[in-house]
């Protein structure tokens, strides 16, 4: 009677755990399973196929864990097969399954690999934006090229086009992340990585650092806007009349450590300003 | 250059937290010196223990200061979940950004090296050379030379609380946040140290072991018949053997970075950081798996003791460890994947990662399969194990997803990442720890422990585990990274924190449990006391020793005629043949281990506080003693027949 | 290192025991020079504007300082041979031969270093200096704990003859050696020569 009320009280508490769960996940924005990019969906796409495929391994291990502990516990009499220790089917099944498991995930790996590499140019007919980011101590600097105006974390481009994302860091190693969009690829000094992304919809974004990179990294929190394109073309004229320069002076001032820096716009960069950034940690631009 | 180096008094300046930890440090070891002294044992302690070099008494010695360690990693994690718990918004929380930063990299460096290396070399001590019928390791000396590096590298953790700052920048250091420029000051120094130090021990220790398992088993133990424990011993210090160097090789290089200004790590100069990347995870990863592959041994020993059956597919097992071995050496890549590789190159390492689920996967239906058609008692430690199996199976599969490129770029770094590494290192490495510890624990101290607090402690570290961390796999998921002191506020990420201090504080009090069962099975020994030693009906040879074993283990070294050596025998009814009693040579105790630690010791910090002068003197002071040892002629004894008579006669008795 | 006095039922096992030990940690020193060659690799072709390989390398010098230690190196497996057949004294000249050019070899190569830091090479200029420093002054290290070593062995077996204990002991020291002339091979061959190449 007691085994059955504790088994009674344990799955009514899992219900309702479960229960909570998905009231919380439904009222919740979880965005990288409720992507708006076109990278990201892809992404939350192979969470899906990957996990089915391993649950049918796991399911059976968790199921076989439960249904042996039961069944063969001392005392209630089960078949005793004390030296019994040996089946060749039973271990072709489990050497073979997951083996077949695993050369579809690895197709799969290798597939997605190549389709999600964020140095991977997204082609959609539309021309691209381009926007340089740099990571600095603990803020996140947009340099527009093409436009000629930077922002300190804020972002903003058109929805449905492909954003290029160039990124260093004149900063230790971090890592620039926009969940809902796509993944992340680390900003290191010295060198350059890059990020392809796209939004499907406008919206706003949540973007951060997802490396430690010292004292204020938690701060280093950015927002990103995907607008419709004449909200764009009309941000950017924004940014342009706004008056800031960010001279290579002032920029050296924005290098020094601060956290939780608000918004920040420039509506004249100084020229080539990433390439000067990168240039520091070259011999010609070593001034030390 | 100031006679104490960069040492000032603004070493001893912290905020009221550190103060009351430093506080409770130096108190608490003051109380255990006061107490020590006042019980008159500092004799009983120096010659039983600190200058033993019985695998036995060393093992313990390792358990014991992992148990501290343990208690302090906890706490760090306790107050990590109470700052993240509350740190949302307009509330910074109670620790400030650089402390709180401190306190998970030591919390990773406690964890790892002091706690999962220290019961892992523990476990290994104790009961490897008994279960292939030796009196010793290889090494006697070396094993305990290797035990004091160990504890030196330790004490830095604690150190550094008091005296100056450890480092702030995860347990994995990465420059250049690591290097000079962003961090001159002490904290890194602290953490080369303490892992260099202790590293040096865990090398040695896999020389030792190794040498021990192919050179010293007794005699019909093929290696074909050796208890699946000790075939995963075997790879686990291969492991230790390949990997560790490298280990040394690049902490060493960002110690010349920092101490000597070199620039292979820096981000200009032409150094790069991206190869300490490379060189630390082609060490962490074989780490990690140095970590769990005795875990899987435990398993394999306890589940078919508990299921009163033969281990399942025995050369499946051992093929499967060896599989797993090599592949943990391909696949490092994986801790990286963002770091921009391209895509041929992550698919190879993705693809070589995820193969290692497979002799995974084939280890598990082993041992559940073990229980098939068996009679299962649930027991303290094959509680342990169903518990890992839930645990380390989730933790594994969604190591798996992460091991897909396109996946873990939106998850690595996350809090995802911290669910499934703290599922296999705590489902994995520590049920296995505690599954061993209570199936060891009459073997070595003569007496049981309390199973019905053992069970409970259980309870709540399975439960308080997953409330602890299940929501962090959706925390990952929402977009939280790891190692943040603050968030912002209305994401909807509180209430998972919230949820996951609640499950903190249910594995503490699991914890407690523990320590409960500790002092009521010691208060109660004479009542429990394990007088066959063999209590659980065991099938390796550590179980025909009386328990706790003589310190020479066998009176007569054991002949193996098959695998389950003592099972066998068991069933054979064979009587124990009444041989003559022989001399036994045994190695001297020896202080070689404890001055050797507390040199590095010293050493050690005097390099992180730039007192050259002492470190030099110290580093010769090593070598004076290396020295002194090759001129000690007496270095082992011979135990005389009658004694061995009169001690096993003795114990026969009882 | 840990041995036993001789006794009727473990002698041999000591011996194979310490040896085998031996070769284990030499794999690990193997590793530890695999780790910093890695890091050279990575690095050799980043000096930053700083003096270059064809620039600072003097290739004759290189050659020579091979040729001594490959000779030290025969001559140490000598005194191997002579030790075990427990002659004392041509273990200890043999052993002094090779110590000798030890010390010509460490001579010749702080000679390089201070030529490299005098064309303003030093270990702090850059990448590829920092680690060629670090390559070599690694080999430069151990073999300072070589030359120590043979005198410290030595002083017994000059005093109290050879005994198994100083055998075993010498044996390490002599495989350590050629250890040491393997490492020794590689840094030749990826840093000098593949340097000037």
């Amino acid at each position: 009677m007691k085994r059955a009320f504790k088994i009674i009280i344990i799955t009514l508490l899992i219900i309702a755990v479960g229960a909570l769960t998905v009231y919380f996940v439904s009222t919740h924005n979880i965005p990288v399973l409720e992507p708006k990019g076109l990278i990201s969906v892809k992404e939350r796409e192979l969470i899906i196929t990957s996990s089915l495929l391993m649950l049918i391994v796991v399911i059976p291990v968790l199921v076989l864990a439960v249904v042996f502990g039961w069944k063969y516990r001392e005392g209630r009499g089960s078949k005793h097969a004390p030296d019994w220790e040996h089946n060749n089917i039973a271990e072709c099944c489990w050497w073979g399954v997951p083996v077949v498991i695993i050369i579809i995930l690895a197709v799969i790996t290798w597939k997605t690999s190549h389709d999600l590499n964020p140095f991977k140019p997204i082609q959609n007919g539309t021309t691209p934006v381009k926007i340089q980011a740099v990571a600095l101590d603990w803020k996140w600097l947009f340099i527009y090229p093409d436009q000629g105006i930077a922002t300190v974390n804020y972002v903003q481009f058109p929805e449905k086009t492909p954003i290029d994302f160039v990124i260093t860091a004149d900063a230790p190693m971090n890592s620039f992340w926009i969940p809902q969009l796509g993944g992340q690829i680390y900003a290191m000094p010295a060198m350059t990585t890059s990020i392809h992304l796209l939004a499907n919809e406008t919206g706003e974004f949540e973007g951060r650092s997802a490396n430690i990179s010292g004292k204020g990294f938690a701060g280093m929190i950015f927002k990103a806007v995907a607008s419709n394109k004449q909200d764009f073309q009309n941000w950017v004229q924004y940014v342009k009349s706004s008056g800031k320069e960010l001279s290579w002076d002032i920029y050296t001032q924005l290098v020094e450590p601060s956290e939780y820096n608000d918004v920040e716009i420039y509506g004249k960069i100084e020229d080539q300003l990433f390439d000067q950034i990168l240039i520091q940690y070259m011999p010609e631009g070593n001034k030390k | 250059m100031s006679l104490f180096g960069r040492l000032g008094e603004h070493a001893l300046k912290h905020d009221w937290i550190e103060y009351a930890a430093g506080v409770s440090i130096v108190g608490g070891a003051l109380v255990v010196i006061i107490l020590i002294t006042y019980l008159k044992k500092w004799g009983w302690l120096w010659r039983e223990w600190f200058t033993s070099v019985d695998h036995k008494k060393i093992g313990i010695m390792y358990i014991v200061f992992s148990a501290i360690q343990l208690a302090k990693g906890l706490i760090d994690g306790l107050m990590m979940r109470a700052q993240q718990a509350t740190a949302s918004g307009d509330c910074m929380g109670y620790l400030g950004a650089e402390h709180f930063q401190q306190i998970f990299t030591a919390h990773g460096v406690t964890m790892i090296f002091f706690v999962g290396m220290g019961v892992v070399f523990g476990i290994i001590n104790l009961v490897l050379p008994l279960q292939i019928g030796a009196r010793d390791v290889a090494f006697p000396l070396l094993n305990s030379i290797s035990f004091w590096l160990f504890a030196a590298g330790g004490l830095y953790i604690f150190i550094s609380l008091v005296i100056g700052v450890f480092a702030g920048t995860g347990w994995t250091a990465y420059p250049p946040l690591a290097g000079l420029k962003y961090n001159p000051g002490v904290g890194v120094d602290y953490w080369l140290w303490s892992i260099q130090i202790s590293g040096a021990g865990s090398l040695l220790s896999g020389i030792n072991f190794l040498v021990t398992i192919l050179k010293m088993r007794c005699p019909g133990m093929k290696l074909m018949r050796m208890p699946v424990f000790v075939w995963a011993t075997l790879a686990t210090v291969v492991l230790v053997i390949f990997a560790f160097p490298i280990l040394t090789g690049t902490i060493g290089m960002l110690s010349t970075d920092r101490l000597l200004d070199t620039k292979i790590f820096t981000a200009d100069y032409g150094g790069n950081p991206m190869m300490y990347i490379n060189l630390i995870w082609a060490w962490g990863h074989p780490e990690v798996y140095i970590l769990v592959l005795p875990a899987f041994g435990i398993f394999s020993e306890v589940v078919p003791v508990f299921s009163h059956k033969k281990l399942f597919g025995y050369t499946s097992m051992v093929w499967a460890i060896a599989v797993i071995t090599f592949l943990s050496f391909i696949v490092w890549l994986h801790h990286f994947f963002t770091m921009g590789a391209g895509a041929n190159v992550n698919a190879f390492f993705g693809i070589m990662t995820m193969v290692i689920a497979i002799p995974t996967g084939v280890k598990v239906f082993n041992w559940l399969f073990t229980m098939y058609r068996g009679k299962v008692t649930f027991t303290t430690p094959m509680l342990w194990f169903m518990g890992f199996i839930f645990i380390f199976v989730t933790g594994g599969m969604t190591g798996v997803m992460m091991a897909i490129p396109g996946i873990d770029f939106q998850v690595h770094n996350s809090l995802f990442l911290i669910a499934h590494f703290h599922s296999v290192i705590i489902g994995g490495v520590l049920f296995g720890f505690f599954s061993g510890y209570s199936y060891w624990f009459p073997k070595f101290t003569g007496f049981r422990l309390n199973e019905k607090l053992g069970k409970y402690a259980f309870w709540f570290w399975f439960v308080g585990f997953i409330v602890a961390f299940f929501p962090l796999y959706l925390l990952g998921f929402m977009g939280a990274t790891r190692r943040m002191n603050h968030y912002p506020a209305g994401n909807g990420w509180q209430p998972l924190f919230i949820v996951a201090s609640i499950g903190a504080f249910l594995i503490l009090i699991g914890v407690l449990f523990q320590a409960a069962q500790l002092y009521k099975s010691i208060k109660e020994r004479n009542q429990n006391k394990d007088t066959t030693g063999d209590p659980w009906n065991g099938r390796a040879l550590e179980w025909s020793t009386a328990s706790p074993p003589p310190f020479y283990n066998f009176a007569h070294l054991p002949e193996v005629h098959s695998r389950d050596a003592f099972w066998e025998l068991k069933k054979s009814k064979k009587d124990i043949v009444k041989r003559k009693y022989e001399d036994i040579h045994m190695p001297k105790n020896s202080m070689v281990g404890v001055n050797i630690g507390i040199l590095s010791c010293v050493m050690g910090f005097a390099l992180v506080w730039h007192i050259f002068w002492l470190a030099a003197i110290t580093f010769i002071g090593i070598l004076i003693a290396l020295i002194a040892r090759l001129f000690v002629k007496e270095t082992d004894y011979y135990v005389k027949a009658e004694e061995v008579e009169q001690i096993e006669t003795r114990s026969r008795a009882t | 290192m840990n041995t036993h006095e001789v006794s009727p039922d473990t002698h041999h096992d000591v011996y194979s025991k310490t040896v085998f030990g031996f070769w284990l940690y030499l794999l690990t020193d193997f590793m530890l020079f695999a780790t910093i060659f890695a890091a050279y690799s990575v690095l050799s072709g980043n000096h930053f504007g700083g003096p270059t390989q064809k620039q600072l390398f003097n290739l004759d010098h290189a050659t020579l300082q091979t040729v001594i230690f490959l000779i030290s190196t025969f001559t140490v497996g000598i005194a191997g041979v002579y030790t075990h057949r427990k002659k004392r004294g041509g273990a200890i000249v043999f052993f002094l031969i090779s110590f000798v050019l030890g010390i010509v070899f460490l001579g010749m190569e702080l000679h390089e270093f201070s030529h490299f830091i005098a064309a303003g090479s030093g270990w702090k200029k850059n990448a590829f200096a920092s680690s060629f420093f670090s390559l070599v002054g690694m080999f430069v290290l151990h073999l300072v704990f070589a030359l120590l070593w043979v005198i410290v062995l030595l002083v017994p077996v000059f005093r109290f003859g050879i005994t198994a204990r100083s055998v075993l002991r010498l044996t390490c020291l002599k495989m350590f050696w050629q250890f040491l002339s393997i490492v020794w091979a590689f840094i030749y061959t990826i840093v000098y020569l593949l340097g000037i190449v």
